[in-house]
């Protein structure tokens, strides 16, 4: 069926969005790799909801778009707040505290 | 499909709320916002209104909890049993309640001489304390979704929440990172979980679960747990812990290491026993495996820690690892009940002595302005009292009998044996070899409070405010009365509600 199309689809951005959260060390470009991801649960919900015929998937689409907008508002709050204090947004920076 | 849905939407009826069975989170959110106008309007230098707000606040939320718990002995469940509220909801929702409170009366100093925003912070901290309350309550994948980002996004902020420190700058950032990732990877666990069974309703997913699962359940099941592995700080999932722990504010740090986790936990269990049970064959040896890595891997890095806060950290990753035991037997033999059980105990009482630790911290921290384990040098010395309520809380976290923790470690104990096959007991082995060496570094800052001498000659006595002592009281009541009447908290949960909470 046409719906494992968007599956693929989904997996393969979820991969990515993985991949940039462990490889970059730019604050801005690892929220977007969250984001990717968080959107690539938004597409298989929607495919599922059109799998299984029926609007659960729809309702919790909703909500996780409503919730990944509140969780970027609060990271880009903290990109601005670090760049505040270190005029840099390199995450590898990040390292007073180790062991 | 939009026309078949208006064409539904007018034979809609609304669903029939149970409003005392909502009364605690009501009540929370009523509160939540007289705080937040309170704030926007009284005089700064009558902040400190605030934080007597907040308490009533978490402490009004409380009655309708007692109310319920005794009249109740039918479940109450609402939306088609999305949102329930039994013996296990109610007994989680007042330990959630009770740590805030005791959390509130921990920050108030802290903040009035600190210079912090005061309303805002016990706005995120009952907004946070709310996601917790729902948590409890929550049979669905959307309300338990829901009730993670409400209880986690207020919690990344406080966790910052020294604006101008570098540390607590870098203790939020990796806090929110790790944490937004995780519920990444478990939302997509929850989506393959609902694309595969059609509901988003616990209990319908638990129905049908079958056991030959597709692949893509087994991936389901592995990223919930991934998923909340990060929120109870699992090893490997732990690297946030130790230094989100140590940048934070201490009052933050506390109620990071009980509340939040306990609420990862709660939802875990729910997942778990509700959900996800017919796939055993996934979740326990991977459970068995992060159970068995938390408790080693934490105690061998709590081993060499110099400062405090970062070694009760390490320490509370390690008894979260006591806490996966249970659950990663519950399947086998006739453990689930049990498993539940110590589960539910454990924290509660680890609840009480983690925070009291915490609270003797911030107590002798006014005065040492020090995080290293030799600031406690001498202690008994100078500040007999908060030392000996130390030495009570460090041995309840050892798990010395009669102190709290014993009973709970017993309990998780006696689950492993019930299940009773060779991957239990091996488990059970390595949790006993855990709790030797997890008495090493406890004994350590005991040494150093009993027989060291103090680092500076300085035993000025320690001025600890009212609201500590008050919060060091109900910790060192806890840890104590839990420990001598074990009867209390086993009769608890030998309930037969929250034995049968999820229908099992």
């Amino acid at each position: 069926m046409y719906a494992a199309n968007f599956l693929l689809l989904s997996a393969v951005l979820f991969s990515i969005g993985v991949f940039g959260v462990i490889a970059r060390r730019n604050a801005v470009m690892v929220l977007m790799s969250i984001e990717l991801i968080l959107n690539s649960v938004n597409l298989n919900l929607i495919a599922f909801a059109l799998m299984n015929d029926n609007v659960d998937g729809h309702i919790f689409a909703l909500f996780v778009i409503a919730v990944a907008a509140a969780e970027v508002g609060v990271g880009l709050a903290m990109v601005l707040m670090i760049y505040r204090n270190r005029r840099s947004i390199a995450l590898d920076e990040l390292s007073e505290m180790k062991g | 499909m939009i026309a078949s849905l208006i064409a539904q939407a007018s034979e809609w009826q609304a669903p029939e709320l149970d409003w005392h069975a909502l009364a605690p989170e009501l009540v929370l959110v009523v509160g939540i916002n007289i705080v937040l106008l309170v704030d926007l309007w009284i005089d700064q230098s009558k902040k400190w209104l605030m934080a007597s707000l907040a308490g009533f606040v978490m402490l009004g939320a409380f009655i309708p909890i007692v109310t319920l718990a005794v009249i109740g002995d039918e479940t109450r469940s609402m939306f088609g049993g999305r949102y329930v509220i039994d013996e296990y909801a109610l007994i989680l929702k007042a330990l959630f309640l009770l740590v805030g409170y005791v959390i509130v009366l921990l920050s108030q100093t802290e903040l009035e001489e600190g210079g912090y925003y005061q309303g805002e912070y016990y706005v995120l901290l009952l907004v946070s304390v709310l996601g917790m309350v729902m948590m409890a309550s929550s049979r669905d994948l959307v309300s338990v979704f829901v009730a993670l980002e409400l209880l986690s996004i207020p919690a990344y902020m406080l966790a910052a929440w020294r604006k101008r420190d570098t540390k607590s700058n870098e203790a939020g950032v990796k806090y929110y990172l790790l944490g937004v990732f995780a519920s990444g990877v478990l939302l997509y666990g929850m989506s393959y979980l609902y694309g595969t069974t059609g509901s988003t309703k616990l209990s319908d997913i638990g129905d049908a679960l079958t056991d030959d699962l597709l692949p893509m359940q087994v991936i389901a099941v592995a990223f919930v747990i991934v998923g909340f592995g990060f929120k109870v700080s699992a090893v490997p999932f732990h690297t946030w812990a130790p230094d989100t722990y140590e940048g934070a504010p201490t009052p933050v740090t506390a109620f990071l290491s009980v509340a939040s986790k306990a609420a990862g936990f709660v939802g875990l269990v729910t997942m778990l026993f509700v959900a996800m049970h017919p796939a055993d064959g996934v979740y326990e040896p991977f459970l068995w495996i992060l159970a068995a890595l938390t408790m080693t891997v934490g105690n061998v890095l709590a081993l060499r820690q110099t400062n405090i806060v970062r070694l009760l950290a390490y320490s509370s990753v390690s008894q979260g690892g006591f806490i996966l035991m249970p659950l990663a037997v519950m399947a086998s033999g006739d453990a689930a009940e049990s498993a539940l059980k110590s589960v539910v105990i454990y924290l509660l009482i680890y609840a009480f002595s983690n925070l009291g630790a915490f609270a003797v911290i911030i107590a002798v921290s006014r005065k040492t302005r020090s995080g290293e384990i030799t600031s406690f040098g001498g202690l008994m010395s100078y500040a007999p009292g908060l030392g000996l309520l130390m030495t009570i809380f460090l041995a309840s976290l050892t798990g010395i009998p009669p102190l709290g923790i014993w009973i709970a470690k017993l309990q998780a104990f006696k689950t492993v044996l019930d299940a009773g096959d060779g991957a239990a007991y091996a488990l059970a082995i390595i949790a006993a070899v855990n709790t030797v060496i997890s008495a090493a570094y406890y004994m350590k800052v005991l040494r150093e409070m009993w027989m060291k001498p103090v680092p500076d000659g300085d035993t000025t006595p320690i001025s600890a405010p009212q609201p500590v002592w008050v919060a060091l009281g109900i910790c060192a009541a806890g840890t104590i009365v839990l420990g001598l009447v074990p009867g209390l908290v086993l009769r608890f949960a030998d309930l037969q509600d929250l034995t049968s909470a999820f229908g099992r």
